[in-house]
């Protein structure tokens, strides 16, 4: 089971959180500072696994973004490698080429993405089609919502204000 | 973390913009071949003030190649005859970079901008904190943000729309490790809202937020019933969602029914989040979906894959707790994964080129556990599991996963030597890549694969040995939980050296206790003498003492005080004395662990003048300096005035002439005025037995005498004559217990006051029949003169007795109090289980077969043994020759002589310096493993291995081989080095070199840097050895792509290097 999963960027800024296994807020500050400590510093060879209070963390990085998940002493680590590669399939395809900027401003688009593809901890849905459409099938629903915000003269108001 | 900031303002601001304008380039020009769109038109006239208050920066060089050639496009698209919608005079007029970037940065809002439905603020909001240059700044940031958020959202006239927002914003505050509790009841409010726009923010925001044991819960529970019974499929995977985070135990039932019809709900989106939702009230309470089984059962055949996969999560949850109901499903699940490894599933499903390998993965855990122990299930999983094996790709990461799974799976099920063979074949491949990852698994496979064949591992001893002194700790720590799974009393001395060298060398306090009691546990399983238990202990203790188990510390007293358990006197003694000598050396050291101090206590007061080499005044001396040093440590102090209470006790007993040395009376003084009770009580008993005579001391603190058997006359037998007495005198005579019942007397509140400061917990019952004194209960330290008073401690001499009963008049209390203090020990010896002792060895060592115990003790022995000697010369260079030639003695009595001894030295010569080049030292000692474990090849089964350990080495020096199969292969890698190169200068993922991938597959374009199995081997490859002509060509390579040593970050060049 994955317990939580964390986007760190290179210089130990958080990106995306999402706990699913109850800690504290203390807890959680705690957890990031420490694991940041520990993976950040790590070199590029070494492998992508690291014991963690008796759980192990799988990391990956993409870019300056590391995406980080806790899993149990008895989970197959190579398989959560590959969990986090899914997921940045998916926001690939979501975002067109994602970058870091599209994770930073558009964080909760992400979650929303993380939810179709995680729940309780574990992977629910290993086709990416499925999941992009999903997504989308939300998206277009809220769009109507969101036609107006988005209408260009809406954007130039914002943007000026 | 921020030391160095936000990389640079120019990575920062600019990078991302830069592959933007890369990106809306591409798509201009694919643009002007075909039909113009109008979105690009539409981007142009938004000019937005955040974007182009970013600072304005010449363009990164390594990007320039590809962006002129899209700029070349652009041009000739610009300067074409006919009209189109993207023409704009500015543009034609002059076409400079700078300009251009301006422009791709609108198109990339444009294309972003609806993407950022937050408003300026927001997005200022975010960017300021992006160029945070430090926590402080950030904090401060935040914690304005904070008031600004907390004013507005508390506004009742907040508009729904910027409602959203704010809890966003919370969202992201929440997120950065702020409080944002405040907000918490208007996110839970806009899970009421009617609109599925607002309603999804509110579950996301609350399943943030929330756990489940928070208040607000209750008020989320109604609109999750309602929203469950939503028509909108969208609203009720919201809801499903959120079940998953905050429905708790109690709450569970409030939802369940209608999770369950949702089961069969037509969407299979649906399905699926319900049976996860059940798997997760399965995981809190897994009374409440019990009864389920069946459903679960009848969505393993649902239409759609997702829903099946989904499935299988609560079927290995509930197969994990009890196996025998689902036997009858092996069948089905072999036939699943069958079908799956068949490729059955849809496209969709295909990861990689693997099929469903998520699925298949989860599939091979369930038939782990159910052919755990299971022939005839094992049996139906054979062929499929083999089938498997053979189809997966073993140069994918995913392939990769597969195996593993496969291999843990063949472990747990009843054995086929088939596919023994195919696992051990593939955990050599995991062992043999370069991949760190494959590394680690390998040794995770192979701890899993040796408790079935114990032999597997000989073959791999080298590798195993590479992996333990690997740089990355991570492995290393992988590694030394292997060797502890192969522990025994042949190898134990060499394993628990290095694992406490180890040990010193790491500052992760889990990983420590966990080390050190693996250490300990080893130890007192296999320790091969009782000098080698007590100088690991000590190692142990000094180091990590206040983090074992206490337990230890008695064990290891108790092991001094019995020695071998054999009537040899003079190897007990020599034992103890050297014991004493080591403590002695050690007890001067700073910071020593206080468990530990309090060994070195009892030990020096019991034994340390016991053969006359120390004289009593300086035990004595260094006893106080103990206590001295560790002044705030009360039962260090109290171990230590105890242990000088006893070496002066067998001083006068001995009849010598002795008289408190100025520092021990100094510190009696300030111990009768402790604050601690304890402390006081023994510096006064103290002080009354140096008053007694010599025969009276001899009879309390008798000599060595921490094993003998105490007996206890709980009948008091021997006050029959005083009581008769004094009820003769008129005294009324003693009514038990059972007749008082109800009246309390004060010696009984006293009792239970004791018994419940011990427990430190409430005691809700009624007070009851306090239970009979048994030593073994006294809580440590503390002594309680209620219950000495009646309990006559024995030391097995019969001249105890009378001569001690005469004392009790005269010093009741000292006397008492001093007989505890030395029982104390002796009893609480008695009580804890014993561990440590030969029984254990001997049947250990008579319980694997001779060939087994010798064969190990030479694969672990001699192959770790030279590693020590690298880091530390001097001690093992003699463990190094002793067990050379004890291996040489084994060998030739057993194989008579040693045969190849030189042949086998230059194929581990050969296979460790071209697997690491390094110096001739190491290879050099390398060398000995090599011919141990040849020489280790008497008995009947390894002499048909003989061939072994030459197709052994030679497949390690095959390892080299890669370099040069794989140079056909290094364009693609440098292409890998030169993308990573590219990629780590800025946020920017991965489309700046989409064009250049070499996959050529648009949707595979992620290269990730420290990459997955496949990638990181190049890397690993390139950097491996001072090969110059991978270097040059990498070189020629990256600097085509535009990166060179004095661009932007010279690190990237030297890291590729390594």
């Amino acid at each position: 089971m994955i317990h939580f999963v964390l986007l760190i960027s290179r210089q130990g800024k958080v990106r995306l959180t999402k706990w699913y296994s109850p800690y504290s807020q203390k807890e959680r500050s705690k957890v990031i500072r420490e694991l940041s400590g520990m993976i950040l510093t790590r070199g590029p060879k070494l492998c992508n696994f690291v014991e963690w209070r008796g759980f192990k963390v799988v990391y990956k990085r993409y870019a300056s973004l590391y995406f980080c998940m806790c899993i149990n002493q008895d989970d197959n680590e190579l398989e959560i490698l590959e969990v986090i590669h899914h997921f940045v399939e998916i926001l690939d395809r979501y975002f067109g080429s994602v970058c870091e900027l599209d994770l930073i401003f558009s964080f909760q688009k992400a979650y929303y993405m993380l939810d179709e593809i995680l729940i309780a901890g574990e992977l629910q849905e290993s086709s990416k089609k499925t999941v992009a459409r999903l997504v989308s099938a939300q998206d277009s629903l809220v769009e109507a919502a969101k036609e107006e915000a988005n209408s260009i003269s809406n954007i130039i108001a914002q943007a000026t204000k | 973390m921020y030391a160095c900031s936000e990389a640079h303002p120019y990575i920062r601001a600019l990078t991302p913009e830069n592959h933007k304008i890369h990106r809306t380039l591409s798509v201009i020009s694919s643009l002007s071949s075909t039909s113009a769109s109008v979105k690009p038109n539409r981007t142009h006239s938004s000019p937005n003030p955040f974007l182009t208050s970013l600072q304005l920066q010449p363009p990164l060089p390594q990007n320039l190649p590809q962006i002129s050639t899209h700029l070349l496009n652009f041009l000739i698209y610009l300067q074409s005859p006919h009209p189109n919608p993207i023409h704009n005079p500015q543009l034609t007029l002059q076409i400079n970079l700078e300009q251009l970037k301006t422009i791709g940065r609108e198109l990339a809002l444009g294309s972003h901008g609806s993407n950022f439905s937050q408003s300026k603020e927001f997005l200022d909001l975010v960017k300021s904190i992006g160029e945070a240059r430090s926590k402080s700044e950030e904090d401060r940031i935040v914690i304005r943000e904070i008031e600004t958020l907390k004013r507005r959202i508390n506004d009742p006239d907040t508009p729904k729309r910027k409602m959203k927002e704010y809890i966003i914003r919370l969202v992201y505050i929440e997120m950065l490790g702020h409080d944002a509790s405040f907000g918490y009841i208007h996110a839970v409010k806009m899970t009421h809202d009617d609109s599925l726009f607002l309603k999804r923010t509110g579950y996301l925001a609350v399943t943030l937020f929330l756990n489940e044991d928070h208040d607000l819960i209750i008020l989320i529970v109604n609109t999750i019933q309602k929203d469950l019974k939503s028509d909108n499929y969208l609203v009720v995977c919201a809801a499903l969602n959120a079940c998953c985070k905050l429905i708790n135990e109690e709450t569970i039932p409030a939802v369940v029914q209608q999770v369950v019809d949702l089961l069969g709900h037509a969407k299979e989106a649906v399905r699926k989040k319900a049976v996860m939702v059940l798997h997760r009230f399965f995981q809190k309470s897994p009374g409440s979906v019990n009864h389920l089984v069946s459903n679960f059962q009848k969505r393993l055949s649902d239409n759609d894959p997702g829903v099946m996969g989904a499935t299988l999560f609560p079927l290995y949850d509930l197969i994990t707790i009890d196996v025998n109901p689902y036997k009858d499903l092996v069948a089905s699940f072999v036939n699943i994964l069958k079908q799956v490894a068949e490729r059955r599933l849809p496209k969709t499903y295909d990861y990689h080129q693997t099929p469903a390998p998520f699925i298949q993965i989860k599939l091979l855990k369930i038939l782990a556990l159910l052919g755990s122990g299971d022939k005839k299930s094992s049996e139906q999983m054979y062929t499929v599991i083999g089938d498997i094996m053979r189809k997966s790709d073993t140069a994918s990461n995913i392939g990769n996963a597969i195996l593993y799974e496969c291999i843990c799976c063949i472990s747990s099920i009843q054995p086929s030597p088939k596919l023994l063979e195919t696992a051990a074949d593939a955990i050599a491949n995991f062992l043999k890549s370069d991949s760190h990852n494959l590394k680690y698994m390998g040794i995770d496979a192979l701890g899993r694969l040796i408790q079935i064949s114990p032999d597997i591992a000989e073959q791999h001893q080298l590798a195993v040995i590479d992996c333990l002194e690997d740089p990355d700790d991570t492995l290393k720590r992988k590694t030394f939980e292997l060797l502890y799974k192969m522990t025994k009393s042949s190898n134990v001395e060499v394993i628990v050296d290095r694992m406490i060298d180890y040990m010193i060398s790491i500052n992760d306090n889990h990983y420590k206790t966990e080390t050190a009691s693996r250490c300990v546990e080893l130890a007192e399983q296999f320790a091969p003498s009782n000098h080698w238990f007590i100088q690991t202990m000590n190692k142990v203790f000094q180091h990590a003492g206040d983090l074992v188990n206490p337990k230890v510390a008695h064990n290891l007293m108790r092991l001094i005080a019995e020695g071998f358990g054999e009537d040899d006197d003079t190897a007990d003694s020599q034992l103890r004395m050297s014991a004493v000598e080591s403590y002695l050396k050690i007890v001067d050291e700073p910071k020593l662990p206080s468990a530990f101090l309090q060994v070195i206590c009892w030990v020096l007061g019991e034994y340390g003048t016991a053969d006359g080499k120390y004289s009593a005044s300086y035990i004595s001396g260094k006893l106080c300096d103990v206590a001295e040093a560790h002044s705030s440590d009360d039962t260090v102090k109290a171990y230590a005035v105890t242990a000088l209470m006893k070496v002066y006790c067998f001083e006068k007993a001995a009849g010598r002439k002795t008289s408190l040395l100025p520092e021990c009376q100094s510190l009696l003084e300030e111990l009768s005025a402790s604050h601690s009770a304890d402390l006081q009580q023994r510096a006064y008993e103290f002080r009354a037995i140096l008053d007694l005579d010599a025969n009276a001391i001899e009879n309390i603190m008798p000599l060595d005498a921490s094993c003998e058997d105490i007996e206890i006359d709980t009948s008091l037998s021997f006050l029959d004559n005083y009581v008769q007495k004094a009820i003769e005198q008129g005294a009324e005579p003693y009514i038990t217990e059972n007749e008082r019942s109800g009246t309390l007397n004060i010696s009984k509140i006293r009792n239970h006051n004791a018994y419940e400061n011990s427990t430190h917990s409430l005691r809700f019952e009624a007070y009851e029949v306090p239970k009979p004194v048994v030593p073994t209960k006294i809580p440590s330290t503390v002594t309680y003169p209620t219950d000495l008073v009646p309990v006559t401690a024995t030391v097995s001499e019969p001249s105890y007795q009378p001569s001690v009963q005469p004392t009790w008049p005269l010093v009741p209390v000292s006397d008492a109090g001093s007989a505890l203090g030395s029982t104390e020990l002796k009893l609480r010896l008695d009580g804890v289980q014993k561990k440590w002792g030969k029984p254990t060895y001997s049947s250990g060592a008579s319980s694997s077969s001779t060939s087994n115990f010798e064969l190990d003790r030479t694969t672990v022995n001699g192959a770790t043994k030279p590693d020590t000697a690298i880091s530390k010369p001097r001690e093992p260079r003699q463990s190094h020759a002793e067990v050379s030639e004890e291996k040489q003695k084994l060998a030739a009595s057993l194989f008579g002589g040693r045969t190849s001894r030189s042949e086998k030295k230059q194929s581990g010569k050969v296979s460790r310096t071209t697997n690491h080049g390094e110096d001739k030292v190491q290879s050099a000692t390398v060398t000995v493993p090599v011919t141990t474990a040849v020489q280790a090849q008497p008995h009947p089964p390894d002499l048909l291995d003989l061939g072994e350990p030459v197709g052994d080495t030679s497949s390690y020096s095959s390892t080299v081989d890669p370099f040069k199969q794989l140079e056909g292969l290094l364009d693609l890698s440098q292409d890998f080095n030169a993308t990573a190169a590219g990629t780590s200068n800025g946020p920017d993922l991965m489309s700046l070199y989409s064009d250049t991938d070499t996959n050529g597959n648009p949707n595979q374009n992620l290269n990730p840097v420290n990459g997955s199995v496949n990638p990181s081997k190049k890397p690993a490859l390139l950097t491996k050895g001072p090969s110059l002509k991978d270097a040059l060509d990498k070189d020629a390579l990256v600097r085509q792509m535009g990166v060179n040593p004095t661009g932007q970050n010279p690190n990237l060049f030297s890291d590729l290097l390594g």
